[in-house]
């Protein structure tokens, strides 16, 4: 999924400052998962904007609303009525979600309330990490799984490089090496000798380096 | 390793059989070429090329191409080093048609220092290649005389390869196996990680020549001088992938009070003469840190002069 973070409150309150009257938008998808954009932090970010209006003398009226998904003209449909009457929709869903809804309602604007990270997983309660950095081409399946790419501080493919200490990276203790992991478990295997035949330098087109990237499946272009 | 492959002097030693004797000096933060001149004048005549760092640990300094560039002016040999961090396959390429056109005819293929861990740690990291990928362009270049794209190449770069091998990192079992990569991709020579746990060291060179690794390409071992105690113990704690032995820590500590230099000098002088003795080592790489005034007395006690005329 996609993993987000919520923007520093400070961040947000300046952005509603000259604002009396918002929405703040959840997302049923990815950010309900990660804990940072569903209907429960919706509530609770509009709480905060309105006591901390409320302290400075000026209230700020917050309306709370969440939808299925933002990355969907189907369910950006549902606010349709809504939108119009605020100073400005505060999104909580990734950066996708503010980009399709100023897209659909242009006279609205709309301020994303999250910083958008990477796609990744839980890797324990309340401890999400980066799995994948969606390079278009996906070789995980000559790493046992594991992606080198968004993965290795160094996006190398022959690695370790001569940094890694103790199954960290070189550039943080707190941070694995996958490539320490990855020729761990070939050694097991007793499958060195796939790590051993040289990768070609990877094609970044496919990936965010090409340019924006679209997807056309013919079959379901109406 | 029949004809010369760059014809420089650094390959040319090796082909005869030297032992090899390499130094390293970094340009400066800024474009101050006196400084740089008078650093390498210690140099001159005492090893048989230079290595010229790339913005080494991620701090940004004079390119290292243009250093090389007045290396030569000075009449030594550079050996220009190139990381993957900061540059793409074109910059990659063009570097080395311009390093090649000043001069140039050693390189050494890195990946380079993560930039988290310098001075613009906000820059975004490239990594279009890595080391393994760059050793083949360069081979490539050389040997089909095309760039990475296939394209023809007017004047090709004939360049002496090497890269970089540390033993001590981990998984220390499959440091030897792409020690052998990097020989498989086109590595002519390989310069160590500095070296501190001898006995490590020779067990790493033995599984080498067990796998005739130094019958395939010269293997010159990496030594920096410990010029203080806290430099031993940063060392051993904060560089990753460095070993640095509690017992080498105490001997330097044992020397006392404004002695510790010359202890760490004595000790570097004993490793080299060491390893002048171990099987398929090729030389030394002397990676005298900011200490170049001191490489000729280094050079001196170990034997290494004077440098053979090839
Ligand atoms: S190889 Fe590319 S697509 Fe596959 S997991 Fe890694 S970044 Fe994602
Ligand atoms: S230490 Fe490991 S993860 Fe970090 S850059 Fe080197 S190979 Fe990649």
């Amino acid at each position: 999924m996609i993993v987000a973070n919520r923007k520093p409150l400070a961040e947000i309150r300046e952005m509603v400052e000259n604002c009396d009257k918002i929405l703040i938008l959840g997302c049923k998808g990815c950010v309900t998962v990660c804990n940072v954009g569903g209907a429960r932090e919706v509530s609770i970010l509009a709480s905060i904007l309105r006591i901390a209006r409320k302290k400075e003398g000026r209230l700020l009226h917050v309306d709370e609303m969440t939808i299925e998904r933002q990355c969907d003209p189907e369910y950006i449909e549902q606010v349709k009525d809504r939108v119009g009457q605020y100073d400005a929709v505060v999104s909580m869903a990734c950066g996708v979600g503010p980009q399709f809804l100023s897209e659909a309602y242009p006279a609205q604007r709309f301020f994303p309330a999250v910083n958008t990270t990477f796609f990744g997983g839980a890797i324990q309660h309340g401890v999400w990490a980066e799995r994948c950095a969606g390079c278009g081409t996906c070789i995980i399946h000559y790493f046992d799984g594991m992606c080198p790419i968004a993965r290795c501080s160094k996006s190398l493919l022959h690695g370790p490089c001569g940094g890694s200490a103790n199954g960290k990276c070189e550039i943080s203790k707190e941070v694995d090496c996958i490539w320490d992991k990855i020729v761990r478990k070939k050694m097991e295997e007793g499958h060195l000798k796939d790590l051993l035949d040289p990768k070609p330098p990877k094609d970044w087109r496919t990936a965010r380096d090409g340019g924006p990237r679209k997807s056309v499946r013919e079959e379901l272009v109406q | 390793m029949s004809e010369l492959k760059s014809g420089s002097n650094l390959e040319k030693v090796l082909k005869a059989g030297h032992f090899a004797f390499t130094g390293e000096c970094g340009p400066p933060k800024g474009a101050n070429v006196e400084h740089l001149r008078e650093k390498l004048s210690h140099l001159k005549g005492k090893v048989d090329a230079v290595n010229i760092t790339d913005n080494q640990t991620a701090v940004v300094r004079m390119s290292s191409w243009a250093a090389c560039a007045i290396l030569i002016q000075e009449g030594l040999e550079p050996n220009f080093q190139m990381v993957c961090r900061d540059r793409n396959r074109l910059a990659i390429q063009s570097d080395i048609l311009g390093a090649y056109a000043l001069g140039v005819r050693n390189m050494l293929c890195l990946s380079g220092d993560h930039q988290t861990f310098g001075n613009h740690p906000q820059a975004k990291n490239v990594y279009d290649i890595d080391s393994m990928q760059l050793i083949s362009l360069v081979k490539k270049m050389r040997d089909e005389q095309k760039f990475m794209n296939d394209e023809e190449i007017d004047v090709a770069p004939k360049l002496f390869i090497g890269a970089a091998s540390n033993p001590f990192a981990e998984p220390f079992e499959f440091r030897v196996y792409r020690l052998a990569m990097k020989i498989d991709s086109g590595a002519d020579f390989i310069q160590t990680q500095c070296i501190y746990n001898m006995q490590r060291f020779r067990g790493f060179m033995k599984r080498a020549v067990d796998m005739g690794l130094h019958e395939r390409c010269y293997i010159l071992a990496g030594i920096t001088p410990m010029k203080s105690v806290g430099m031993a113990q940063y060392m051993a704690k904060a560089v990753p992938g460095m070993d640095v032995p509690e017992s080498l820590i105490k001997r330097l500590r044992g020397a006392g009070k404004g002695k510790v230099a010359e202890e760490g000098i004595k000790f570097a002088v004993e490793q080299i003469q060491e390893l002048k003795e171990m099987e398929g080592v090729a030389g030394v790489h002397l990676m005298a840190i900011e200490w170049e005034h001191r490489v000729p007395e280094i050079a001196e006690r170990a034997g290494m002069l004077p440098r053979p005329k090839v």
